[in-house]
């Protein structure tokens, strides 16, 4: 007797919970893998964007998952896909459109563009930042939170120094005379306040680098992401005035400085300039206890910029029911008005020029004139390194110029050294 | 047939047999089979490469650099941590004041997470202002660049680990120490034994089932812990900080280079495997157990 009521207690607790799964009418789900790399309750964010989105799409369920930093997001995402279960849609890196094109993971974007207004918002975003989505002649993702590198600099120390803090440098010379203007040592000779620090850890050196490359009208990669020229005398050239910062100057703090400490250093006054993300503004505008500006970068001659950040992509294996429900979701995330708020929320940069036609975006700016650096500043930047097994040639780069910074080789013999385990890498890939 | 007996006792032993199946023994097979092929890629898959990612392996400059590191790092680690272990153990057996908050300050460090760890040690190292130094630099030998600079980037980890480890090790000398039978040295002291006598004849040898047991603990630890790696230097700078097992995760999260990986994870086996033997084999068999 209890054997027969526990088979049937079984049995009816199956049937209620398939009646729980199924759902009223056909819903479409898919799952949204999200990094997030900048301070600040963003996930609450993100959901109130997807409870939104819900709201307006009855026939899509989302399930938005948190998965830690870019790193691990591509992590997740690429070990998801290989064992079956990708996400539908996710943000990546935009560099890592090699890794994922290569790993067969993600399908183009502009398959699913069917009407003219599909159209209308792709073109909407800024050239710049598509131009790193697009390959093989397809749109792989869509722009979400994009960044540029800018510079921070401590208004109160350049008037201490007798320097115009309206005026901050715009080409390396000018960087180099302000920088020692601003450089105090105390009566033993140590140094107090340094005039300048570029992070040259591993998670950002390869970035930053990027733009004193482009500032001195070289580039670190191809577009197709099959070639590198760190031997290229630009590059080197480049590599040769960092190191001189320190080295001859005496502007810059010794050996390699760190990504994660600089905007601590820059408000404990350890550094008057910072070379750092947008991604820092909030933070920085919180907790400087001094007047501080943000510059567009300098040049050698022209002046030049980084891009950085993450696009939405949407995944191969995916039905196509769940792609069209991807692009449906991807639209209203990059929607002006939404990219604006994230851009509000964050300090991201909104990659689309309808968002800083917007209302908020354009009352945050009268606020928070420094905001607008970035923006001004896009028109002259250049995208980030990227290449096929980018974390890995990256990394190549990284040791070179860590070797070089520290004097353990001179720029010119480490960036060779580097060029040659680059096409090491690279060749396999170019058949 | 198979007894009843027998049956009942394959029964019970299956639960810890699969699961010794599919996380260790499967895994580790998988990995030597997947050392000797190619990484997969989209478009092209595994293939049979022999011993080529072991000849890659011995001519990777940043693995012979990773492997050296690494036996400087278990070199200092081991016994440093080890030696303060008992040092501290041996300080708050004593009946010394506030024991208990001594106790509890030398064990704070293994409580906390290694990334929340790293992150305050962050902040000691940071130049100029960073607590460290700033004390160095009372002495005027201040503006270091500890984690920044290739001859001292690998020490300040090892620093880190040691500060970790010794009061974790400490928790296991505590509770040898309180276990040795107070007549013993009671007639060590009768004897006319001078403290010194009685630690080198009578604690030390009774302590040294836990030694071997804290010792491939450290040794595991030495090899095993580098989380501090990822959040303070990622390896570098130029890979000064590189050790083994975070250049397995680098090669095998990082650059999806799956079969090189495996072959990086199977050199790693092999020498702890060594170790392993050694310990086990030789001292083993010179340690007294009651």
């Amino acid at each position: 007797m209890t054997r027969i009521s526990l088979t049937r207690a079984l049995l009816g607790s199956a049937a209620l919970s398939l009646a729980a799964l199924s759902p009223a009418f056909a819903q479409t789900e898919i799952t949204f893998f999200y990094p997030v790399q900048v301070g600040g309750p963003l996930t609450e964010v993100v959901d109130g964007y997807v409870a939104e989105f819900e709201a307006q799409n009855p026939d899509i369920s989302v399930e938005a998952i948190y998965s830690g930093s870019y790193t691990d997001t591509t992590t997740r995402a690429l070990t998801a896909a290989r064992s079956g279960t990708p996400p539908t849609v996710a943000v990546m890196l935009a560099t890592d459109i090699f890794t994922l094109i290569d790993a067969e993971v993600i399908a183009p974007l502009d398959e699913q563009i069917a009407t003219p207004e599909d159209q209308a918002w792709l073109d909407g975003f800024m050239p710049a930042y598509l131009a790193s989505a697009r390959l093989d002649g397809h749109v792989w993702g869509a722009p979400f939170q994009r960044s540029t590198a800018v510079m921070y600099y401590n208004k109160e120390a350049y008037a201490a120094a007798g320097l115009d803090p309206e005026t901050p440098p715009v080409t390396w010379e000018e960087m180099v005379e302000h920088g020692k203007a601003l450089t105090i040592r105390d009566d033993a000779g140590n140094v107090t306040q340094w005039g300048l620090g570029i992070p040259g850890s591993s998670n950002a050196a390869h970035w930053l680098f990027g733009a004193l490359v482009a500032q001195n009208g070289g580039q670190l990669s191809s577009e197709d992401g099959l070639h590198t020229f760190f031997d290229s005398p630009e590059v080197i050239g480049a590599l040769e005035y960092w190191v001189s910062l320190g080295a001859e100057h005496a502007i810059h703090p010794p050996g390699v400085l760190e990504w994660g400490t600089t905007p601590s250093d820059f408000m404990e006054g350890r550094l008057a300039m910072a070379w750092t993300t947008t991604g820092n503004l909030t933070n920085i505008r919180d907790n400087a206890p001094f007047d501080f500006g943000v510059a567009a970068y300098p040049g050698n001659p022209d002046p030049a910029s980084v891009l950085g950040g993450g696009n939405m992509y949407i995944f191969a294996d995916a039905s196509d029911e769940e792609k069209a429900a991807a692009f449906q979701f991807i639209k209203f995330m990059t929607s002006d008005e939404l990219l604006a708020d994230w851009g509000i929320q964050t300090g991201y940069v909104a990659p689309r020029d309808g968002s800083w036609d917007t209302q908020a975006l354009q009352d945050y700016v009268t606020e928070v004139p420094q905001a607008d650096v970035a923006r001004r500043q896009i028109a002259v930047s250049v995208p980030e390194i990227s290449t096929y097994e980018g974390q890995r040639v990256n990394e190549v780069l990284n040791a070179a110029l860590q070797a070089a910074l520290t004097g353990q080789q001179t720029p010119e013999a480490a960036l060779t050294a580097a060029q040659a385990e680059a096409e090491r890498i690279l060749s396999v890939y170019r058949d | 047939m198979i007894s009843r007996n027998a049956r009942i006792a394959w029964l019970l032993l299956a639960p810890a047999a699969v699961l010794l199946v599919a996380f260790t023994f499967y895994p580790t097979v998988a990995t030597l089979i997947d050392s000797f092929h190619s990484t997969p890629r989209g478009r092209r898959p595994a293939e049979w490469v022999g011993a080529g990612h072991f000849q890659t392996m011995v001519a990777d400059p940043i693995f012979r650099q990773a492997f050296v590191n690494n036996l400087i790092y278990a070199g200092v680690i081991i016994p440093a941590s080890m030696g303060l272990a008992l040092a501290m153990a041996l300080l708050v057996n004593a009946r010394i004041g506030g024991r208990a908050f001594v106790r509890l300050a030398f064990f704070t460090p293994t409580i906390l997470p290694m990334i929340a760890v790293a992150n305050i040690w962050m902040f000691f190292y940071a130049p100029d202002y960073g607590l460290i130094d700033q004390i160095l630099g009372l002495f005027g030998m201040g503006g270091n660049n500890l984690l920044g600079m290739p001859g001292t980037a690998l020490w300040a980890l090892i620093v880190i680990t040691v500060w970790k480890l010794a009061g974790f090790f400490m928790i296991f000398y505590l509770a040898a120490l309180q276990q040795i039978p107070p007549s013993l040295l009671e007639a060590a002291a009768l004897e006319g034994a001078s403290p010194a006598q009685r630690l080198r004849r009578v604690i030390l040898p009774l302590l040294m089932p836990t030694t071997l047991f804290i010792l491939i603990n450290a040794v595991i630890e030495a090899f095993r812990l580098v989380d501090h790696v990822i959040a303070l230097t990622r390896g570098g700078p130029n890979n000064s900080t590189q050790l083994l097992l975070h250049y397995i995760y680098q090669v095998a999260f990082s650059y999806w280079d799956t079969g090189y990986a495996a072959a990086l994870s199977v050199a790693l086996l092999a020498v702890l495997a060594l170790i392993a033997l050694v310990q086990f084999g030789v001292l083993d068999k010179r340690i007294h157990y009651r």
